[in-house]
């Protein structure tokens, strides 16, 4: 689609929503909205994409009370400005948008996570993605280090990058928009995406990308969408398989399911950013057993996080429950650096491969 | 010479009123900030009940004005009965002189103390004789006095004793001055206004460093004198009974039965079998021994409770509000009057109120005013069994947050009146834990609870009305303006939206291709019929719904139809015409009534 055709798409989408509500209340009926809710009680397995959606559950928001009232007048100044800065060919961040905010009196939001919730409102009302209301995050993609090569549109003109032979030590960092973005060829067998910064740099450091053919995607803590889409493109067009390297604890667990089943928030975008695809490769509650992991004792929170995951239908298989109740049982977590503690070669030479064949990927 | 014969050199008995120079705390004079509230205190005490006794209405002066540096001036003035010349110099110059000592009612003061403590407080401070006028009535003079305290004695030492002018026909004034300091003010006008909560029927007028303050009585009901009655025999200690028995002419049956409450032959003779004494024998040829035998005996005897109602005098529920929402300003306020109980033969009663919002403190602990026998209590609160009670109730269960007392904008009230009030110490400032008043106090105070519970979730319904309201009002149009803007279409009209969320009647007219369209919608709970005046050139003949009357005025057509309405219901009507001219609705409560004419 042409960015024109784009834009129009978006403009008219938006505008379709607040003819809605100037149509109910020429009808004199009170505005509303209905979207479908927003909780881990209404997400649902796709069987024809493999990923969790938002169920048949709606919440409708009418204007009846103050409150939704003030979240629909909320909605529709969002509307108005996205409306403008399409027809001005404008962009802005999230950040920006709610800054704009400000002047905006009874809608102005009280943080930015009103503002970026609102937008994903939009996003499931319209079936569009925010990058169609030129609408950017300011959050940094992640990078890559490995053996594969693209092509990037950059503001000077295409770059064309290997992301072993042309990035720093660092790697190749991905940017916001992932669209511009194509890949070109690898030579990798695997892509493996890792929790902590600390890990990935030991991973390039111990030439682990080099030794295994393997792609290093550094998470950086919970992923960002461009990261995500990042590892949902490069699985779908080579067929690379993933796999998802964090600490062994509940928070990290759901690191690994946002990017497998795709995130609660975002789960009306899920076929675009979730690998289903995606295995969990450690750190599992029985490593912290089997190879003896220095640890600490699970939290009060820690404890009721993982009882939430045995709720969760994203984590309702046997390897999960059989993983968490063991967890619980050996009251324990461990970070994935506590590899460190049988020597800094422990994890490339040891632990991965042994995984990874077991695994049948090497 | 021994050590003992030493020893007695230095042993001498010393006087009440010495006892007290070195015991100044007991009698709440402990620092010079108290000794100007206690002398207050003790002066409108006796006023109050002075006034009470004589059944008028209260009228009482206090004025207090620095003579020099730390010396204060305090004069207390009432339109009591006065008291005769030659008692002045024994109420206010002999400690532990009073009427009310003996005598088994409810009254403010009762050890005779107070008043001439503070005289004693001045006459050391100061060395300035207190000086008192009094009349008992129109016909005879007003005398003026100057009385010290001997020390040694606890005798009066009158300096002065004249003939006086005084425009007051009948009534006490009282001045002193003592060493002091105002640093208490506030506390000393929070003890007045307290005072006037539950004394309704007084006027208290205030001269302070020459700033006034007022009062006022919200009632002109003079209040009932308590009556005193016969103690009780489950209510009586060894000293008043040796001191009963020394007065006593009578056998020592008739004793128990003309001295006591509730003691009838019966009774009276199984006290005697029990004491092992005979009835016949006269009472005061009883031996320390026996007394205590009898004393026992008493006890063991099962005795109907003592009357209480008539030397009672509750302040009652109505009054009690008046008196507090004329000090404070409340959205709630509510009191209970508790049935009269007894507690070891004393007849007691317990009264209470809570207050809710308005000008309380929206913050922090609340508000608590405790009471004995129309006395405010205003030091150690924490010390009190109310308090106890208060803190002990979950308050949590009425709406309440808490933290050992209650929080919030919240005022509790508990008045205990009892002709015996279980005080923790002789300064009367906080009651001792008896579990028969605590129950008391508790239950009232449940019962209140539940009250402002019901208050509060009302509140809370019609908060979320004014929140609906509060959206239309303010949100709606903004939305309406916004949409309109992004549509690029004109603002829609939301007056039927406000209707509806309001909960209205709405009416609306729109005429659209030559036909009239009028739509009543009830938004309301309200049924049964308004009736619809529509005023057109149209004659309405082909309406849907026939007009139950219609009469044409040169170019105007009147229209007239009764519309039943249901809560929900949709009456409709259409008819061939132009529209305009005007339309009404009646029979049902302007505030209901919203119109819609697009017409116009």
């Amino acid at each position: 689609m042409s960015k024109e055709e784009m834009d129009k798409t978006a403009k008219k989408k938006l505008i379709d929503i607040a003819h809605r509500w100037y149509d109910q209340m020429t009808g004199g009926g009170v505005p509303s909205i209905s979207l479908p809710t927003r909780t881990k009680r209404n997400i649902e397995y796709d069987d024809e994409s493999e990923v969790w959606k938002y169920g048949d559950r709606e919440s409708v928001r009418s204007a009846g009370n103050a409150k939704s009232a003030l979240h629909l007048l909320k909605m529709a100044y969002v509307i108005w400005f996205l409306k403008k800065q399409i027809l001005e060919n404008r962009s802005s961040t999230l950040r920006e948008l709610y800054y704009i905010s400000e002047g905006w009196k009874k809608a102005k939001f009280g943080a930015q996570d009103e503002s970026n919730f609102l937008i994903e409102d939009l996003e499931i009302l319209t079936d569009l993605q925010r990058e169609a209301f030129h609408l950017r995050p300011e959050e940094d993609g992640a990078t890559i280090f490995g053996p594969l090569r693209l092509k990037e549109q950059t503001r000077r003109g295409e770059r064309e990058i290997h992301c072993q032979d042309d990035v720093g030590e660092a790697g190749y960092q991905i940017p916001n928009n992932v669209e511009s973005v194509e890949f070109v060829d690898h030579d990798a067998k695997f892509i493996i995406a890792i929790e902590t910064g600390g890990m990935y740099a030991r991973l390039i450091e111990n030439g682990f990308d080099a030794d295994h053919n393997a792609i290093l995607v550094h998470l950086k803590g919970q992923p960002a969408r461009s990261t995500r889409r990042c590892l949902n493109k490069l699985n779908d067009k080579f067929g690379i398989p993933v796999v998802v390297f964090t600490d062994g604890d509940p928070w990290s667990y759901r690191i690994y399911a946002s990017v497998a089943y795709g995130a609660i928030k975002s789960a009306h975008m899920s076929e675009l950013l979730a690998t289903p695809k995606a295995q969990f490769i450690g750190v599992q509650p029985s490593d912290i057993r089997d190879y003896n992991l220095p640890s600490d004792h699970l939290t009060e929170r820690d404890v009721a996080a993982l009882h939430a995951e045995l709720t969760d239908p994203r984590f309702a298989t046997d390897y999960w429950r059989e993983q968490i109740n063991l967890q619980l049982s050996l009251n324990l977590k461990s970070e994935q650096q506590a590899f460190a503690a049988k020597g800094l070669d422990f994890v490339t030479k040891e632990y991965l491969p042994a995984r990874l064949s077991d695994m049948g990927i090497i | 010479m021994s050590l003992a014969d030493e020893l007695a050199k230095k042993q001498r008995s010393i006087s009440v009123a010495e006892f007290f120079e070195k015991n100044k705390h007991l009698l709440g004079f402990d620092s010079p900030v108290r000794g100007i509230i206690t002398t207050v205190k003790e002066a409108v005490d006796n006023s109050l009940d002075a006034c009470e006794e004589a059944m008028v209405l209260p009228d009482i002066f206090i004025g207090i004005k620095k003579v020099s540096g730390e010396v204060y001036r305090i004069i207390v003035e009432d339109n009591g009965p006065g008291i005769v010349p030659d008692q002045i110099p024994y109420v206010f110059g002999k400690l532990l002189y009073g009427s009310r000592f003996h005598q088994i009612k409810q009254s403010r003061g009762q050890q005779g103390i107070g008043i001439s403590a503070a005289v004693l407080y001045a006459q050391l401070t100061t060395g300035i004789p207190t000086t008192v006028i009094s009349r008992t009535g129109a016909a005879t003079p007003a005398w003026r006095f100057e009385i010290q305290i001997d020390i040694e004695s606890n005798e009066p030492e009158i300096l002065r004793r004249e003939e006086a002018e005084w425009d007051r026909t009948h009534g006490t004034r009282v001045q002193i001055e003592f060493r002091s300091t105002l640093a208490a003010k506030k506390r000393l006008l929070d003890y007045l206004k307290y005072t006037s909560i539950v004394n309704p029927h007084a006027r208290i007028r205030v001269e302070m460093d020459d700033e006034a303050f007022l009062f006022e009585r919200v009632s002109d009901e003079v209040i009932a004198c308590p009556e005193p009655i016969q103690p009780h025999p489950h209510g009586i200690e060894i000293g008043n009974l040796k001191r009963m028995i020394v007065y006593s002419e009578d056998s020592l049956e008739d004793f128990l039965v003309n001295g006591f409450a509730r003691v009838g032959t019966k009774t009276a003779r199984e006290m005697c079998r029990l004491a092992g004494l005979a009835c016949e024998m006269p009472a005061r040829n009883l031996t320390p021994a026996q007394q205590k035998s009898l004393l026992d005996a008493m006890q063991q005897v099962k005795v109907p409770a003592p009357p209480t109602t008539q030397c009672l005098s509750p302040i009652g529920e109505a009054l009690i509000v008046q008196g507090l929402e004329k000090e404070i300003q409340m959205d709630f306020v509510s009191a209970r009057t508790r049935p009269s109980s007894v507690y070891s033969g004393n007849p007691f009663m317990v009264e209470a109120a809570i207050g809710y919002g308005g000008k309380l403190p929206p913050e922090g602990n609340a508000q608590i005013l405790r009471f004995a026998n129309r006395v405010p209590l205003v030091y150690q609160q924490g010390a009190c069994a109310i308090t106890g009670c208060i803190a002990g109730i979950n308050w949590k269960t009425y709406g309440i947050s808490q933290s050992g007392l209650p929080i919030g904008p919240l005022l509790i009230l508990v008045h205990i009146a009892s002709t015996n009030v279980p005080f923790t110490s002789e300064s009367k400032d906080a009651v001792a834990s008896i579990p028969e008043i605590e129950k008391e106090v508790t239950l009232a105070l449940q019962e209140l609870g539940r009250e402002l519970k019901t208050y509060l979730s009302r509140r809370d319904k019609s908060r979320l009305q004014e929140d609906r309201a509060r959206a239309v009002c303010a949100i709606i149009p903004e939305i309406a303006a916004k949409v309109a803007e992004i549509v690029e279409l004109p603002p829609p009209d939301i007056s039927p939206i406000e209707g509806k969320i309001m909960r209205k009647l709405v009416t609306r007219r729109e005429t659209r291709d030559g036909k009239v369209a009028i739509e009543v919608r009830n938004y309301t709970d309200q049924k049964g019929a308004v009736t619809l005046y529509d005023i057109s050139p149209d004659t309405a003949e082909d309406a849907t719904i026939r007009p139950d009357f219609s009469s044409r005025m040169e170019q105007e057509v009147t229209k007239v139809w009764q519309v039943p309405i249901e809560p929900g219901s949709v009456w409709r009507v259409e008819y061939t015409g132009a529209g305009g001219g005007s339309l009404d609705i009646r029979g049902i409560d302007q505030k209901y009534i919203v119109t819609v004419d697009l017409d116009v």
